[in-house]
């Protein structure tokens, strides 16, 4: 009996040496020179730019395909891609593209005028042959377009219906890049599986739920990229992702929460942050309520520490937010307006002066979602600060998706106060949808606090139909000035994109549109 | 034998026909569609209109179920939004992670939980039995997220022994010991807690055997007590611990959700959080009553095994 048992127990622990030396021998198998191997935080819809939402999918399609214009390296101004050179008709209606010559799609055919034609009929015309690959949930950023027409092979012209001055910068966006025709005629459906376009790097596989993976495309216009191949790791867990950039599975991770950042101090890492063209705020309930007076609006908005909750509470992964448009848009962002202080002496006098003591305030919180960092830790140091200066605050929380279904309907009889945050790539987007009276809930808009001023409105209808930048960028800054005073929101933060790339990568920047640009990036 | 297995699968026919339409009506009533959940901060009632439209979610909600049972009758479960493929190759394609790791799991948390038990209740009192108890209680009480994060930080990160996620290596042979060294982790996870049960209610069911009188008749006839208590008394106890392996069996399978989630392991679990999250109505709805039926089908195997062990038991 002792004897056998011996001899179980060597068995045992000879099968838990074998079993620890399989893991060692594979886990410490090093990726290749020259292969990326990206930490995504999730597995991607579709890589088919019509048909996704996602800035985790725009970070794969950046650089499998291109659009007529893109954003110049480390702006959000756009310059030439496809389109080598474009002109604008006088009344801003008629967009006329001249296109690179000589381009050709991974798949071999060739880029040419039809072929832009085909992508925006593809998503805009319902009775287009191909329009059942969708559905297109973004078509809408086009839906100035009336017609797109060939001129020559490489000439098309776009026809608006009204003047529409953010058409260029959703070119620029994911939804505006060109997918090969042959490529939707081939697959159907599945394109979103199959994806072809003219970018630094072509699509090899998409094994799911693991990777999907991209190769150098030798003959890209722009020069071929300097990588080899680029994996692209879906890993949905944030503990989990830093877990394999700290064990070298992954080269680069984005998102990086913040608690998390201080793993990654030291010489084997770098971190790389970018403001980006984000915006996090409370909407006020001007409709109804103590927030219908300005001075208690205000109120808020110097009651509300943002210093201490950009620093504490996102460990400076975000800058305050001064007004309703983020800094990255720098063309058009107005430089001199200072944040509101943090001042509660000066909020309980403005609350005092309306008469708003002790006012009871629901206060919507969302639990995550999309670019709305840490909501609910957010949400309770704001509760706190509103306290501190007299108000009773109330939280109610809820799951993302329901959340919006509770706040984009307009917050009249249901709360004082909501968070949200907007992260676009025009400035006219955010205030053009969620401050104008047009934009009330009930007109189809985002205005859930029922902002109304109608020298704003004004200022943002002539800035969407001006096709001088110099112009616009007079009229938003304006515009900020005045949403500044009027506090429909209040202020609170513009969240910094942060990356974590190892010591074996090279030449990474993050770009200000959020999107990952990778044909620069060396890998040793 | 075989009229009693036709017997359960048809009565499995309103336990799915019940369960598919609560799952039906529970996504249905969740607040959030889909649109919205797509559309994000675009979902201006316009936009939501034009996308219910298009993913065909505008017909009255009657028609709906019909229109998914009858598809799922003939095979149809319909197509994922959120990943934009079948229904049925991403349950199939991911079930088979999770039937590698509840698999694995259940191996280990069987045998393991079974022979910790046994030791226990032949050594009672004695310092195996109080080493075993106390490992177990510890193992049943740590939360198995918290664990799997542990497990990462010791053995992947800081040790390097294995890596830190995912089913396959990204590069190198899809082979054997790649899985193992995936599995190792994860399935050690996943089984923790499971084993603890099993040890617990294995200890006790041998004890109550080890008092019955044939034990005491076997030793009586000088039968060696690693015979009587491995042959003899495990054989008895098993039927009182099958059915506990049938039940945890099915904490293994929910249980694996966390730990998919934590590892990375393409399994249906992490797949259905993930589905429920983005409001992807098919694919939930598929998903669930896909393994509500792998379910049923295991709890018939585990009735059948369990009146092969125990002739009393009719069948």
């Amino acid at each position: 009996m002792k004897r056998s048992e011996m001899t179980r127990r060597t068995l045992l622990a000879a099968a838990a040496a074998a079993a620890l030396g399989l893991g060692s021998g594979t886990a410490q198998a090093q990726s290749p020179e020259n292969v990326l191997i990206v930490g995504q935080i999730a597995e991607p819809k579709a890589l088919d730019p019509a048909a996704v939402t996602a800035v985790n999918d725009f970070r794969i399609l950046m650089n499998v395909f291109d659009g007529l214009v893109r954003y110049k390296d480390g702006t959000l101004e756009v310059e030439q891609a496809l389109a080598t050179d474009w002109t604008i008709s006088d009344d801003g209606k008629v967009y006329t593209f001249t296109l690179r010559d000589g381009v050709k799609f991974h798949d071999g055919s060739s880029f040419n005028a039809e072929a832009v034609k085909f992508n925006f009929d593809r998503m805009l015309d319902e009775n287009h042959p191909h329009h059942d690959t969708g559905p297109f949930p973004l078509a809408f950023f086009f839906s100035a377009v009336n017609s797109v027409d060939v001129v020559d092979p490489m000439t098309v012209q776009f026809t608006l219906n009204a003047p529409y001055a953010p058409f260029l910068s959703n070119l620029a966006y994911p939804t505006g890049l060109i997918v090969s025709p042959t490529s939707v005629e081939t697959h159907g459906a599945d394109v979103g599986r199959n994806p072809s376009g003219t970018g630094a790097f072509k699509f090899v596989e998409w094994r799911s739920n693991e990777a999907v993976v991209v190769e150098a495309n030798s003959d890209y216009w722009d020069g071929a990229p300097k990588l080899e191949a680029v994996v692209f790791r879906p890993i949905t867990d944030a503990n989990t992702r830093t877990a394999e950039m700290l064990a070298g599975g992954i080269d680069l991770m984005v998102e990086v929460p913040p608690v998390s950042l201080s793993e990654f101090q030291g010489d084997a890492f770098t971190i790389h942050e970018q403001a980006g063209p984000h915006v996090w705020f409370l909407i006020l309930n001007a409709k109804e309520g103590p927030f219908a007076d300005v001075r208690v609006r205000q109120a808020a908005n110097y009651a509300i520490n943002k210093e201490a909750i950009v620093n504490d509470v996102l460990e400076g992964t975000a800058a305050v937010a001064a007004g309703p448009t983020p800094p990255a848009f720098s063309w058009a962002y107005n430089e001199s307006l200072k944040p509101y202080p943090y001042d509660p002496d000066k909020a309980r006098s403005l609350i005092a002066e309306a008469g708003a003591e002790g006012a009871e305030l629901t206060f919507f919180v969302t639990e995550g979602g999309s670019g709305m960092l840490d909501p609910v830790a957010m949400g309770t140091a704001i509760q706190a600060d509103l306290e501190a200066v007299g108000f009773e605050v109330a939280i109610e929380t809820y799951e993302w998706n329901t959340f919006l279904g509770e706040v984009n309907p307009g917050l009249e009889g249901k709360a004082d106060m909501a968070e949200m945050a907007w992260m676009t790539n025009d400035p006219d987007t955010l205030p053009f949808l969620a401050l104008r009276t047009e934009a009330w809930p009930d007109k189809g808009g985002f205005n859930s606090g029922y902002y109304s001023n109608p020298a704003v409105d004004k200022l943002l209808e002539a800035a969407r139909v001006s096709t001088d930048q110099s112009e616009r960028a007079r009229l938003y800054q304006e515009m900020q000035a005045i949403v500044q005073e009027d506090a429909p929101w209040v202020f609170v933060a513009n969240w910094k994109q942060n990356a974590v790339s190892s010591d074996r990568v090279g030449d990474f920047s993050l770009q200000p549109s959020f999107f990952l640009l990778l044909d620069e990036v060396t890998k040793k | 034998m075989a009229g009693y297995i036709l017997n359960r699968l048809v009565s499995a026919i309103p336990v799915l026909l019940g369960i598919s339409i609560i799952v039906f009506l529970i996504m249905a009533m969740i607040p959030g569609d889909p649109a919205t959940a797509i559309l994000g901060s675009y979902a201006t009632p316009e936009n939501v209109e034009k996308l219910n439209r298009d993913l065909g979610l505008d017909k009255p909600l009657v028609q709906r179920y019909f229109i998914w049972l009858g598809n799922m009758l003939q095979g149809d479960f319909g197509r994922s939004f959120s990943l934009n493929r079948p229904v049925l190759h991403e349950v199939l394609e991911r079930f088979n992670g999770t039937l590698i790791l509840a698999g694995t799991s259940f191996a280990i948390c069987s045998i393991l939980g079974i022979a910790a038990g046994t030791v226990s209740a032949a050594r009672q009192y004695g310092l195996a039995d109080k080493a075993i108890t106390f490992a177990v209680l510890l193992g049943i009480s740590i939360p198995s997220f918290f664990l799997g994060m542990m497990m990462i930080l010791i053995f992947a990160v800081n040790l390097r022994w294995f890596p830190v996620s995912g089913m396959w290596p990204i590069y190198g042979a899809r082979d054997l010991s790649s899985l193992i060294s995936h599995l190792t982790l994860p399935a050690m996870v996943l089984a923790t807690v499971a084993t603890g049960v099993i040890a617990r209610l294995s200890r006790s069911a041998m004890l109550e055997v080890l008092r019955q009188d044939f034990i005491r008749t076997a030793r009586a006839k000088g039968v060696r007590e690693r015979s009587v208590i491995w042959r003899h008394a495990l054989r008895a106890a098993m039927v009182s611990i099958i059915p506990v392996l049938g039940v945890q069996a099915g904490f293994v399978l929910s249980g694996a959700v966390y730990v998919e989630i934590v590892f990375q392991w393409p399994g249906v679990g992490r797949m259905l959080v993930d589905a429920i999250l983005k409001r992807d109505i098919l694919l939930v709805q598929g998903g669930v009553v896909f393994v509500a039926a792998c379910y049923v089908m295991f709890n018939l195997a585990v009735d059948v095994a369990q009146s092969l062990l125990d002739p009393r038991i009719k069948t």
